[in-house]
């Protein structure tokens, strides 16, 4: 209470720091968008505008080009979209209403068919858009890799029955991205541990990884491995920058962990859209040639696979080496045990944490660049899609503990892709989640977590 | 048992079961004449530490009964067993665990509290209040005091939207509640805010709060603690009074001069285990009292009670360490 | 000038909008949980979608008006009973784990390609599919009915009459929230809030209340869901995490644990984002951020705002900083 002017001083001071950060964000963003270098931002042709007399029905069809014709007819009027160099359309109704949308398959490119129906109903309300989505097969990428979310393209079909095969080939897969997750999960259970964070924003240290790889390899042409060390570096930076202009200030503000968790969220929204004004929707590759496979037995796995599992499982004993025998890692599992038992014993409880933060956004980021070479390509929102198997895997671990972070993740990572041999693929991710919610039923400490005392 | 015909409250004036006591031997575990909590074979462990391990405790109904013990001796930890807060590690379970014989059982005016919740616990006459107080800091003192109030109509989700229908009940807890909050000299504060009031004020609404449930025998986990000492005088006054209307008190304090002015018998904890019973006086001068608060920790001291688990884990972490450094070292050599 | 004239009749249209009355009664459901029983629930957008499933399936297959709507209000219930039970005896940031997976694996499931004939799969239901028996309780009759400086259909698809009926209802929810919040079962409800061992300790069941309060918010979800999709069209994308993060946004703009800090809030929150669409395609030209990414722009600034606003002014635009209780 004696100190108030000071406090309210360097209260005053910080969040004027914030706020000239986030303005200054904004003016990088504006900056960088009016240069040249972001030719791979998303375009419209014609940009419609969905206002109070006008909605607007819009689409990517993914693989197509240009020049594909899509009529929408209805309530007395027709509108003819044509698809630009990305196979995206879009066109302005001035009536709300239901239309039909046909895409016309004279249209197509040489070889190209209709995957979806070709023609669709929709209605519209004025001041919104609506989407629709056509999707073909034979498309020039129509090999991509599917990262349906939500902007809904196909979904895979089914390729459910049982044999040996296909079960060792999903273990591995399962395996693979058990270990991939564990990579970001690990600094999610960290943070969670060392500060009682809920860190929603985590996700998008990952996505970060991969289009930092995406920059430096696809278009800097910079090699991969060098392009992975540069972003593990940049992603460690921007954990610490954070602490250093966010967390560390909310904490000493004295926030309680639920207006922290909304702040995480509200981060991770805005970061969410910064990509995709950065980068646009699309999937990006960040190796440009195909993938090569190697096959043993009954598994094939691309090169980038192999890579990915073994810098995983370097990585991964590196840090279980650190947490384990070093003194600073002990000191972390201590701030993690009872943060104010450990400032009493003389840690550094702040330098713990942000050296935590550090680590955790780095590897977060090499999970981004593993995954967007195991996937194939990366977006704005592959972190976001996995956000939810990181929180099981950590739940189901126990919050806070490294070692269950790392269970956790291989066993949600074997339930996402074995599930997939008896349920089809659209319910994958749905049965890592139904399993969080049956194991917080059973064992709500996790695996490996504690029961605390009340009173 | 002996006593299952009297089992209603007040049979007997305070007195007289004050009086019952006299004839009790002053040993661990000893048979009370009247006893309204019969505890056995609870016992609670965190990792490897054993926190509470009581094999037998009786409370005498209608007096105070004060347990104290040094910090650490899992005096809170133990009113979380008996009060529904924690479970018991030597608890009957589905699968496994103890036999039954030597299962967790605790009967409390002649009905079992085993699984019970806490919510089931207090219903049944047993209210507590806590150490580290939990005034509800963003409601007035009166809407707490009102909280205490048993089998309330409007608490009920359908009946909560139509008013009249609980009005009357409400203006009857509330009369109840303002002498009561009259009785504890809070009255002029009954609309502020919980959380601007002291710490002593604080622990004085949230026993207030306890009695408008009009319990059989509350719980109370180290009332005096943070209270400034021109309170704790009519703290004290408070409590006695408390007895004198019918009820049982059990209380939790470590400093034992305090208590030896009210309390009609103490029981002793030290490590988890009762290690003695019987009037102040005696107790004091009983030599496992004296180990236990002088004994083998006397120079470290366990901190609050509430990091017990941690504190005692790490104590023993530092001795792990040092044993282990001083055997390397004569390996060395 | 008419630039400028057309934003704020966007902005004051899309604060009659039936569908951001529709957002107003998710977000008093939301405040019953978070503002006044202090649970985390991250998953608002899967009780909207969840009712909006059960009112459109049940018209598509034959159901009047009031059935459909009633099993659109018990899939709220169902649903609110099957998180509850396995997280409310748990920690806060449990909740909010498993409402957020439970909200996504209700999306999953309806965006399914098995469930097409059902769900609609991924492209969801279209409007007609469902609207007609809303449109058919109309007394309004046709023709347009001009008020103030807003014309719209007596009863069509986006018209007064599904304003008056969405906006009725967030008057007489508030009213119903209103009411139980000053009765004792809020008052057990807000102490739930501030400390649930102190509540447990005096002989109140926790868990049964914070089922109670879990519910009720939920069933004000699904309501909210149905009245969103009967203007537009049942999308499952639309409705997921980035709805509960704006419900999130509108709520605790407004004023958490205020009984009309939620309405306020939407209302708020929809005229600046067009305001903030509008007002940069006025003046930003379209090589710098084009349409699509004015919208985009708009989300940052969303995002943006929510964490401004939860570090320097938790309590909203009309809430008390004494009332909210963010140390859940």
């Amino acid at each position: 209470m004696v100190n108030q002017p000071v406090l309210a001083q360097t209260r005053w001071k910080w969040s004027r720091t914030l706020v000239v950060a986030i303005v200054g964000m904004l003016i990088a963003a504006f900056w960088t968008l009016s240069q040249p270098a972001n030719s791979f931002a998303a375009e419209t042709t014609g940009p419609c505008v969905a206002d109070s007399a006008t909605g607007c029905f819009n689409g990517t069809i993914k693989g197509v080009g240009a020049g594909v014709k899509i009529v929408i007819s209805g309530n007395g009027a027709e509108v003819i979209a044509v698809t630009d160099a990305d196979g995206k359309w879009n066109a302005a109704v001035t009536t709300a209403g239901t239309y039909t949308l046909t895409l016309d398959e004279a249209t197509l490119p040489a070889g190209v068919t209709m995957k979806s129906e070709a023609t669709q109903t929709r209605d519209i309300t004025l001041g919104f858009n609506k989407g629709a989505v056509f999707t073909v097969n034979g498309g020039t990428d129509g090999g991509e890799s599917s990262t349906d979310g939500d902007t809904g393209s196909g979904t895979e079909t089914a390729a459910t029955g049982f044999n040996w095969d296909r079960l060792a080939q999903q273990s591995v897969s399962g395996l693979r991205l058990g270990l991939l997750l564990a990579l970001a999960s690990i600094g999610l259970s960290l943070i969670y541990g060392t500060t009682g964070l809920s860190n929603f924003a985590h996700a998008e240290q990952v996505t970060l990884g991969g289009l930092l790889a995406f920059t430096f390899s696809n278009v800097m042409g910079i090699n991969i491995f060098l392009t992975t060390a540069i972003v593990v570096v940049l992603t460690g930076f921007t954990g610490w920058i954070q602490d250093v202009i966010i967390w560390k200030p909310l904490r000493k503000k004295g926030l309680s962990l639920t207006q922290l968790l909304i702040v995480t969220i509200g981060l991770a929204l805005a970061l969410q859209y910064a990509f995709q004004i950065f980068y646009g929707a699309r999937t990006l590759r960040i190796v440009l040639a195909n993938p090569e496979t190697v096959t043993f037995g009954p598994v094939t796995l691309t090169i980038e696979s192999l890579w990915a599992m073994g810098v995983s499982i370097v990585v991964i004993a590196a840090v279980g080496y650190f947490l384990t025998r070093t003194r600073t890692g002990r000191a972390t599992r201590a701030v993690s045990d009872n943060p104010a038992l450990a400032s009493a014993s003389g840690i550094d409880v702040d330098r713990i944490i942000r050296l935590v933060w550090i680590m955790s956004a780095a590897l977060a980021g090499l999970s981004g660049v593993m995954l967007g070479l195991v996937l194939n390509g990366i977006s704005w929102q592959t972190g976001m899609q996995l956000l939810l198997l990181m929180f099981s895997a950590v739940t189901l671990g126990g919050l806070g503990t490294a070692f269950g972070a790392l269970v956790g993740s291989l066993v949600i990572g074997m339930t996402v892709e074995l599930s997939n041999m008896v349920l089809p693929g659209d319910f994958k991710y749905a049965t890592a989640l139904l399993l969080l919610i049956i194991i917080l039923l059973v064992r709500p400490q996790g695996l490996f977590g504690r029961k605390e005392r009340i009173g | 048992m002996s006593n299952a015909v009297a089992k209603k409250q007040g049979t007997k004036s305070a007195a007289e079961y004050r009086a019952e006591l006299n004839k009790v031997p002053h040993k661990p575990g000893s048979h009370k004449p009247e006893a309204i909590l019969t505890v056995d074979n609870v016992s609670r462990s965190f990792g490897g530490l054993t926190a509470v391990d009581v094999d037998h405790l009786e409370v005498q109904r209608g007096v105070i009964t004060a347990l104290i013990g040094p910090n650490g001796a899992g005096k809170t930890t133990f009113f979380n067993l008996i009060t529904g807060f924690d479970t018991p590690s030597s608890a009957k379970k589905l699968i496994g665990g103890p036999s039954s014989s030597e299962a967790a059982k605790w009967e409390f005016n002649g009905r079992s509290l085993g699984n019970t919740s806490a919510a089931a616990v207090s219903k049944q006459g047993m209210v507590r209040t806590f150490q580290l107080t939990k005034a509800l800091s963003r409601l007035t003192v009166l809407q707490n005091m009102l909280l205490g109030a048993q089998h309330q109509t409007g608490e009920n989700f359908f009946a909560a939207f139509f008013k009249p229908v609980w009005a009357a009940q409400e203006k009857a807890n509330t009369e109840k509640a303002l002498a009561l909050l009259d009785r504890f000299k809070l009255l002029e504060k009954k609309d502020d805010m919980a959380g601007s009031l002291s710490g002593g004020q604080k622990k004085l609404l949230e026993m207030a709060r306890a009695l408008m449930s009009d319990p059989v025998m509350i719980m109370l986990d180290e009332p005096m603690a943070g209270v400034n000492p021109a309170l704790t005088q009519s703290l004290l006054g408070h409590i006695q009074s408390l007895r004198d209307d019918g009820m049982t008190v059990l209380f939790v304090e470590h400093d034992m001069h305090m208590v030896r002015h009210i309390s009609d018998w103490v029981v002793v904890m030290a490590e988890g285990r009762v290690v003695a019973e019987g009037p102040a006086d005696t107790v004091m001068s009983n030599q496992a009292v004296i180990d236990a608060y002088l004994g083998a920790h006397h120079d470290t001291d366990l901190g609050d009670d509430k990091f017990l688990t941690d504190t005692a884990a790490v104590r023993i972490e530092k001795e792990v360490v040092a044993e282990e450094a001083r055997s390397k070292k004569t390996k060395k050599k | 000038m008419d630039g400028i004239i057309k934003v704020l009749y966007d902005m004051s249209a899309s604060m009659i909008l039936p569908t951001t009355a529709a957002f107003a009664i998710a977000a008093i459901g939301l405040n019953v949980h978070f503002g006044f029983t202090g649970l985390l629930n991250m998953g608002q957008a899967g009780f909207m979608l969840i009712g909006a499933y059960g009112f459109a399936i049940s018209i598509g297959a034959g159901l009047p008006f009031w059935a459909a709507f009633l099993i659109a209000v018990l899939a709220g219930i169902a649903f609110a009973l099957l998180l509850g039970i396995p997280t409310l005896k748990l920690r806060g940031d449990y909740l909010a784990i498993v409402t957020i997976a439970a909200a996504e694996i209700v999306r999953m499931i309806g965006r399914a390609s098995v469930l097409n004939d059902v769900t609609g799969g991924s492209n969801g239901l279209p409007g007609e599919n469902f609207r007609n028996p809303f449109s058919d309780l109309s007394f309004f009759g046709d023709g347009q009915t001009t008020l103030l400086w807003f014309t719209f259909d007596n009863t069509g698809v986006n018209g007064w009459w599904s304003r008056a009926v969405t906006w009725l209802m967030v008057l007489v929810f508030a009213l119903l929230v209103w009411l139980l919040m000053r009765s004792p079962w809020g008052r057990v409800i807000k102490s739930i809030r501030e400390d649930e061992d102190a509540v447990r300790s005096l002989g109140k069941s926790v868990f049964s209340f914070k089922m109670q309060a879990l519910v009720v918010g939920g069933v004000l979800g699904s309501i909210g869901g149905v009245m969103y999709i009967l203007p537009t069209s049942l999308q499952p994308d639309s409705m997921g995490r980035n709805m509960t993060f704006l419900i999130w946004t509108a709520m605790l703009l407004g004023g958490a644990a205020t009984i009309f800090g939620p309405i306020l809030g939407t209302l708020v929150f929809f005229a600046t984002r067009i305001f903030v669409q509008g007002g940069m395609r006025l003046f930003v030209p379209d090589e710098i951020l084009n349409t699509q990414q004015t919208e985009q722009f708009s989300w940052i600034v969303v995002g943006v705002a929510l964490m401004l606003l939860v570090i320097f002014r938790p309590q909203g635009m009309i809430g008390n900083k004494k009332e909210l209780n963010f140390n859940v």
